[in-house]
């Protein structure tokens, strides 16, 4: 008795450890040390669980133990800050197939009892914890699968997809209204595993590559939710507290994603920016100012001060350490240099901050979009790297565009803007760029992180 | 507050509450490293894997269920703790950058 009373209070710590973790996040500077925090609670926990177990089989628990650390030290040691995507998706996978498998031995256990007896909550949480941890689970591993691009990253679209999807959601709900009436049925509970299973599956297939943060984020807030149910199936506080953080998390995220690209988050899961039809004829070919490397360093070379709009082009160039060097050149040029981050920008909330810090970039050169905006007037160039619906200004007058009332960075208020990019190809939306024919835009063809070094080339002979 | 089940929800409530009280208050900046700390706390699913790997063991299957558990939720905390402090550790201000 007394023990599961300081497994309690080590609990409470915990949480207390957690929610400040979670606090210090508020700000760069202490960050890390609320990252310690957390761990710290985590360890806590683990330890007070382990000394307030009466457990049987301890080889295993350390065998267990020791290969997920292993892996896990090993994945975060390898991961590129570029792949910080897919790593998030991997281990959202991993925590919510980690919480399924929790409910279904508590499930066995039940049933191996001499006498089977499961209250109507209990049974409810139980299902409601299996669906949503199996679907988390295969929608992570296909995330994980396109970021990693083992699976193509388009939208994969196929006729009566939405009726199929409906088809398997309503076998979810009968097996499961069946099971709740008779929950001591196993075949209930495999069918709504599988069929749950299934259904991640089908979620996250139709979903393209920039939709991709709302889908990490959603994904978030579930595994979060899973984290909870589970705590009411197993009857522990600590994880129904722990899940309900993670999940408002996941839901604030998925909120300003969504706010940051003016869709709804229905829209986002189901309607998919696949369906845009490609508007025909009025395409009239407008001219594009190209300017060459010789020129564009010219240019920079007189300004005062220059602004980067980056993409996920950035990234998949790997561009973010050129772009630092430039930035350092003209520095030393006496220009001033700063970065306008689109929320959505990358394949997760934050990803080009976090490639931006990683090339050294201090991160109060990173300018959030509100901030960034009011600026832009005042600057010399505006460079735009790999990014491209973010930048467009058809969103802010034209309605029939698919992108209208997306707030943008408004990069063509600068002076001169530089765009870097392969080709005249449209970007995720699909829609044509008006910024790339506006007589202020130069173009520079190119991939972004050889167009950079060359820039910087051209600085270093003069 | 006798009943567990009203209790419980009781705590759920407040701490969805104060979920979204810390929350908001991240920078986008931090995004990402909030993301992957959030994804390791969620990894506390590893206290429910120890007891499911710790109590009487019924069958084969039910060990290599919780072993499993216990391994994946490991991964999932140690992976996403250092993650963060690899992210963290890169963000710098302006005069200790150089």
């Amino acid at each position: 008795m007394k023990l599961q009373f300081l497994v309690q209070l080590t609990y409470i710590t915990a949480s207390i450890l957690f929610a400040f973790g979670l606090k210090f996040l508020s700000s760069p500077v202490t960050a890390r040390r609320g990252n310690m925090l957390s761990a710290a609670g985590m360890l806590l926990a683990v330890l007070a669980t382990l000394a307030g177990q009466h457990i049987i089989s301890w080889q295993w628990i350390i065998l267990g133990l020791v290969i997920g650390s292993a892996l896990g030290t090993f994945v975060a040691f390898k991961a590129s800050m570029t792949q910080m995507p897919e790593m998030i998706a991997l281990l959202h996978g991993c925590g919510a197939l980690a919480s399924v498998f929790v409910d279904w031995v508590h499930y066995e256990h039940l049933l191996h009892l001499p006498v089977f007896s499961i209250g109507p909550v209990e049974s409810f949480m139980l299902y409601i914890s299996i669906v949503i941890g199996a679907l988390t689970f295969s929608g992570s591993l296909i995330a994980w699968g396109k970021l990693s691009e083992r699976l193509p990253g388009k939208a994969i679209v196929f006729a009566g997809q939405q009726f199929f999807n409906l088809l398997i959601l309503a076998g979810i709900l009968i097996s499961g209204v069946l099971f709740l009436m008779e929950p001591a049925r196993i075949e209930l509970f495999y069918a709504f595993l599988a069929l749950a299973t299934l259904f991640g599956v089908f979620l996250v297939i139709p979903i393209g590559g920039a939709d991709m943060p709302v889908v990490i984020s959603v994904l978030n807030s579930y595994s979060g939710v899973v984290a909870c149910t589970t705590g009411f199936v197993i009857n522990n506080t600590l994880l129904i507290v722990v899940g309900a953080l993670v999940g408002a998390n996941g839901i604030i995220l998925s909120i300003i994603m969504c706010k940051a690209m003016n869709r709804s988050l229905t829209n986002v899961l189901f309607g998919g920016f696949g369906q845009v039809k490609k508007k025909s004829g009025d395409s009239i070919k407008k001219d594009v100012h190209p300017v060459s490397v010789e020129d564009a360093q010219l240019i920079l070379e007189a300004a005062k001060s220059v602004i980067f709009a980056p993409g996920y082009g950035m990234a998949v160039a790997q561009a973010q350490h050129a772009v630092r060097e430039l930035t350092q050149v003209l520095e030393n040029n006496g220009c001033e240099v700063k970065f306008a981050i689109h929320p959505v920008a990358g394949r997760m909330p934050g990803h080009m901050n976090v490639l931006l810090a990683e090339a050294n970039i201090p991160y109060d050169q990173l300018l959030e979009m509100e901030t960034a905006n009011p600026l832009m007037e005042t600057m010399d160039v505006a460079i735009v790297i790999g990014a491209n619906d973010t930048v467009n200004p058809a969103a802010m007058h034209d309605k029939s565009s698919p992108i209208y009332g997306m707030p943008i960075i408004e990069t063509f208020k600068a002076k001169t803007v530089f765009v870097i990019k392969r080709s005249m190809a449209t970007g995720f939306a699909g829609v044509e760029n008006e910024l790339f024919y506006y007589d202020n835009t130069c173009m520079i063809f190119g991939d972004a992180k050889d167009v950079i070094q060359r820039i910087v080339a051209e600085f270093k002979t003069k | 507050m006798n009943d567990p089940l009203a209790y419980q929800l009781f705590i759920l409530a407040l701490s969805v509450f104060l979920g979204f009280a810390l929350i908001s208050k991240v920078p986008p900046l931090l995004h990402t490293p909030l993301m992957s700390e959030a994804n390791a706390i969620c990894g506390i699913i590893i206290v429910g894997a120890l007891i499911a790997a710790g109590i009487d063991a019924e069958s084969p299957f039910t060990i290599a269920l919780g072993v499993s558990a216990v391994a994946l939720a490991a991964f999932n905390v140690v992976g996403g703790y250092l993650v963060t402090e690899r992210m963290l550790k890169m963000f710098k201000k302006k005069d200790s950058a150089k």
